[in-house]
């Protein structure tokens, strides 16, 4: 009971009539931390004492956990650290990066380190830029009931529900528009009614995106086409025969030129 | 509302006071502040940059570079005792054998696999963390391709050696502006979504020490872009590369040759050891960042312990440029919460401005980044004209809101949302306030000594990313990295299967470590004492208050009892 207080004695109304409800025992625990500025948060449940401006990683090592997973870039970057939790007293399931959200008072959470996840197995060179390539794939983003969860429980706000209503038009363009700043944690799929892996989903839109649907560069293209003549490679080949000194005085000497194209 | 405390806000006016006329001079495309000779670079760096500080280098008493002056927290973890013990180990039954065994699953090792299962072999990636979880997945903002018509690899080749010192192997930066291009157009073959405008031209934007636009960029998540392309890649070939994850390699394996053929993995979660044996062994593990050199923050990955570095010296395979440490200039150093985290060069690249207390833009924008960081430094050092934090942090300004009246309304946003989004969740908001930085350890400059096919010295060893040296001399540029372990990553592989298809029918080679056994007896000889172990795979940052409280025969480091 401690350990959530919040927790009420589980006892069905037949029972009341029957047996006297005691208030349960509770342990004393101190109101007071034990030092200035730390507080309370419950690690899957378990109390511990952690500084006020800590992000949940650092709180966590902090009281002596040593990641070995759940822990990546801890930037923000790589998804690694998806985490769940509620504060005291509010019904509503948080969620969060660890290395981006600072502990608050009460807050009991769990990390959620691996979300078991459909990934398809295919050939880029193969597919259709179309919605039939994701149809085939993942056909339960059919099953979208556009209630938002995803985009709620999203630590990036990322649109989920709109890119995939986009994937559903047929629109992947967009799907990998809003989809880009994803960086899969995992989060919108834990929480998905139907149990749709909407961060993969995405990641094919995106594929099809930049190998199909974005306009070819003629200036790649161009300099592709150059190099295959081998240009290049003798003019750098004539620096490398120069002497230290004289290529510090090409550097020295080279024109800066920041022209657009 | 200001995410800044009261007592910085004197000085923040004056950024915005001297903003109009910094405006101007970046609008009419002069020099904002008139760049470095080399001479003046020179003089900056000898008294500021960290590498130069007394004790920052020290000489390396065992292994293949004895005697040569490294990093001194290097020279500390090569002249740390090996984790394990040879003789706790059976080797002559593996748990996997594979054509290639491929050490580390950031970009430049699922470049690798791709191309080893591309080629029909097989590949077993082994990685500490997830298949992605690497520097890679974190860098910002961008990666060099000569594309325009007015820029070519060989200018890309002058700004790589000249950012470098010209202490850069000339073969490798050859190959590395060589290859961009093509390397830019087979990851969007592969589904990379580069920014482009509505023609398809390639967006293009300055970074320190280049002489033309040439960093390509996929918004601020350019590496995460590709990460996550090459990783499901990765995942699409099942059938020949068999992902290992949370699994570090502790020690190479060698054969009868005395050439690499495997290495011993340590199941972080089980405890057990397995062992892989391989006819070519690739080894991309990345960098040191979380060495945290003379007590620098860093902007690197939870794994970049030099895990990989440590192994192969153990092997005997040559170092290069283990001298010279990458400070990014621009580390968050407010608040707290996010202190060491990249602020990307990209910000600069966009007409980002770097000023002092007083407003003053103090040193040109986009000097190469060992350069600019030895001029932060002594702005906030000798000239006292940095912003001093309330933990006691010293910074200077990065004035960001220039960017969006240079540039256009919407273009922080735009471009930068991964930067926006992580400075809100603290309380910033760089399109009204400038931001402080100061610098962060970022790259590890030097490594493996390799050639243009990534061979190490060490014959079956190939290494790309990062963990190579050679590649960027003693600096290396903003937007080289990416394109690094691309091109090296992407050589490896080939190389790689070559070696494999002419071993494939040898019989089963007798793997052994007969070479961790020298180590650790001429660890011995030198009369270094058995204070320390690596590679160390885990940071440490566990409370000390907790640590003591742990068994006493307990080493935190071995996750054991001794």
């Amino acid at each position: 009971m401690v350990d959530n207080p919040r927790t009420p004695p589980i006892i069905t109304a037949m029972e009341e009539k029957e047996v006297e409800v005691k208030a349960p025992a509770q342990e004393k625990v101190p109101d007071e931390s034990p030092k200035e500025n730390l507080i309370p948060v419950f690690i899957m449940g378990k109390r511990f004492f952690v500084p006020e401006s800590f992000t949940i990683i650092t709180a966590m090592e902090y009281v002596g956990f040593q990641f070995k997973n759940a822990v990546g870039c801890r930037e923000g970057f790589c998804g690694a650290c998806a985490t769940i939790y509620r504060l005291e007293g509010d019904y509503k399931l948080r969620t969060g990066l660890a290395c981006q959200t600072v502990v608050e008072p009460n807050m009991h959470l769990a990390q959620i380190p691996f979300t078991p996840a459909v990934k398809a197995v295919y050939d880029i060179s193969k597919l259709k830029p179309e919605l039939v390539s994701i149809q085939r794939y993942y056909p339960e983003v059919f099953r979208c009931v556009a209630c938002n969860s995803c985009t709620k429980a999203c630590p990036q706000e990322i649109e989920v529900m709109d890119y995939i209503q986009a994937v559903k038009r047929g629109d992947l363009e967009t799907a990998a528009d809003l989809s880009f700043d994803c960086i899969m944690c995992g989060l919108c799929a834990v929480r998905c009614p139907a149990e749709m892996v909407q961060f993969n989903i995405a990641l094919l839109a995106r594929r099809l995106t930049g190998r199909y649907l974005l306009p070819r560069s003629h200036h790649l293209e161009k300099r592709l086409a150059e190099q295959r003549e081998g240009s290049y490679e003798k003019d750098i080949e004539e620096l490398m025969g120069l002497s230290r000194k004289g290529l510090t005085k090409r550097y020295t000497e080279r024109d800066l030129d920041f022209e657009v194209f | 509302m200001s995410g800044y405390p009261e007592y910085m806000q004197a000085s923040l006016k004056k950024v915005a006071a001297t903003r109009p006329a910094r405006l101007e001079k970046a609008r009419e495309g002069r020099e904002v502040v008139k760049a470095m000779t080399l001479a003046e670079r020179e003089d900056v760096l000898n008294k500021f940059h960290p590498d130069y500080l007394p004790d920052a280098r020290k000489p390396v008493r065992v292994g293949p570079n004895k005697g040569e002056e490294m990093t001194s927290r290097v020279v500390d973890l090569l002249e740390s005792y090996p984790r394990i013990n040879p003789d706790d180990f059976d080797l002559s039954e593996p748990d996997y054998d594979t054509d290639v065994l491929i050490i580390g699953g950031g970009g430049g090792g699922c470049m690798a696999a791709i191309q080893v299962a591309n080629a029909g072999m097989n590949a077993v990636l082994a990685t500490k963390l997830r298949v992605g979880d690497s520097n890679s997945m974190m860098s910002q903002g961008g990666m060099q391709a000569a594309v325009n018509p007015h820029d070519s690899p060989t200018i890309h080749y002058l700004d790589a050696i000249g950012g470098g010192h010209f202490d850069n192997n000339p073969e490798l930066v050859q190959a590395m502006t060589i290859d961009a291009p093509r390397i830019a157009a087979y990851l969007e073959e592969l589904g990379v979504m580069w920014d482009k405008d509505s023609e398809g031209r390639l967006m293009t934007e300055s970074g320190g020490g280049t002489s033309r636009r040439r960093m390509l960029s996929c918004r601020d998540y350019t590496g995460a872009e590709i990460q996550r392309v090459l990783r499901d890649e990765v995942k699409n070939h099942p059938d020949k590369i068999t992902i290992v994850e949370y699994s570090p390699a502790v020690e190479l394996l060698l054969d009868e040759a005395g050439e690499a053929a495997g290495a011993l993995l340590y199941n972080m979660e089980t405890g057990e050891y397995n062992v892989v044996r391989a006819h070519s062994v690739i080894i991309s593990t990345g960098g040191y960042g979380r060495l945290h050199i003379k007590g620098f923050a860093t902007t690197n990955h939870y794994g970049a312990t030099a895990d990989g570095l440590v192994m192969a010296y153990h092997a005997g395979t040559k170092l290069l440029y283990m001298d010279s440490v990458q400070f990014h200039p621009t580390g968050a150093a407010y608040p707290e919460q996010i202190v060491g985290f990249l602020i990307t060069e990209k910000v600069r690249g966009l007409g980002g401005q770097p000023v002092n207390k007083e407003g003053e833009l103090f040193v040109f924008p986009l000097e190469p980044r060992d350069v600019e960081a030895a001029s932060f430094i002594r702005e906030s050092t000798e000239r006292s004209l940095g912003i001093e934090t309330p933990t006691g942090r010293v910074g200077v300004w990065l004035d960001s809101p220039i960017v969006n009246l240079l540039n256009g309304p919407g273009t922080i946003q735009t471009a930068l949302p991964a930067m926006v989004r992580q400075l809100k969740r603290f309380g910033i908001d760089m399109t009204s306030e400038p931001m402080l930085v100061y610098p962060t350890l970022h790259y590890q400059n030097g490594g493996i000594e390799i050639n243009a096919d990534t061979e190490t010295t060490l014959a079956g060893l190939y290494a790309a990313g990062e963990i190579s040296g050679g590649v960027h001399g003693r600096n290396r540029l903003m937007g080289n990295s990416i394109l690094d372990y691309n091109v090296f990553g992407y050589r490896a592989g080939h190389a790689a299967v070559q070696r494999a298809k002419a071993l494939v029918d040898r019989p089963p080679a007798k793997l052994h470590m007969d070479h961790v056994r020298a180590y650790r007896k001429e660890l011995e000889e030198a009369g270094i004492p058995e204070t320390s172990h690596a590679p160390i795979l885990l940071p440490e940052y566990r409370n000390p208050e907790v640590l003591k409280k742990h068994r006493k025969d307990y080493d935190p480091f071995l996750g054991e009892f001794i």
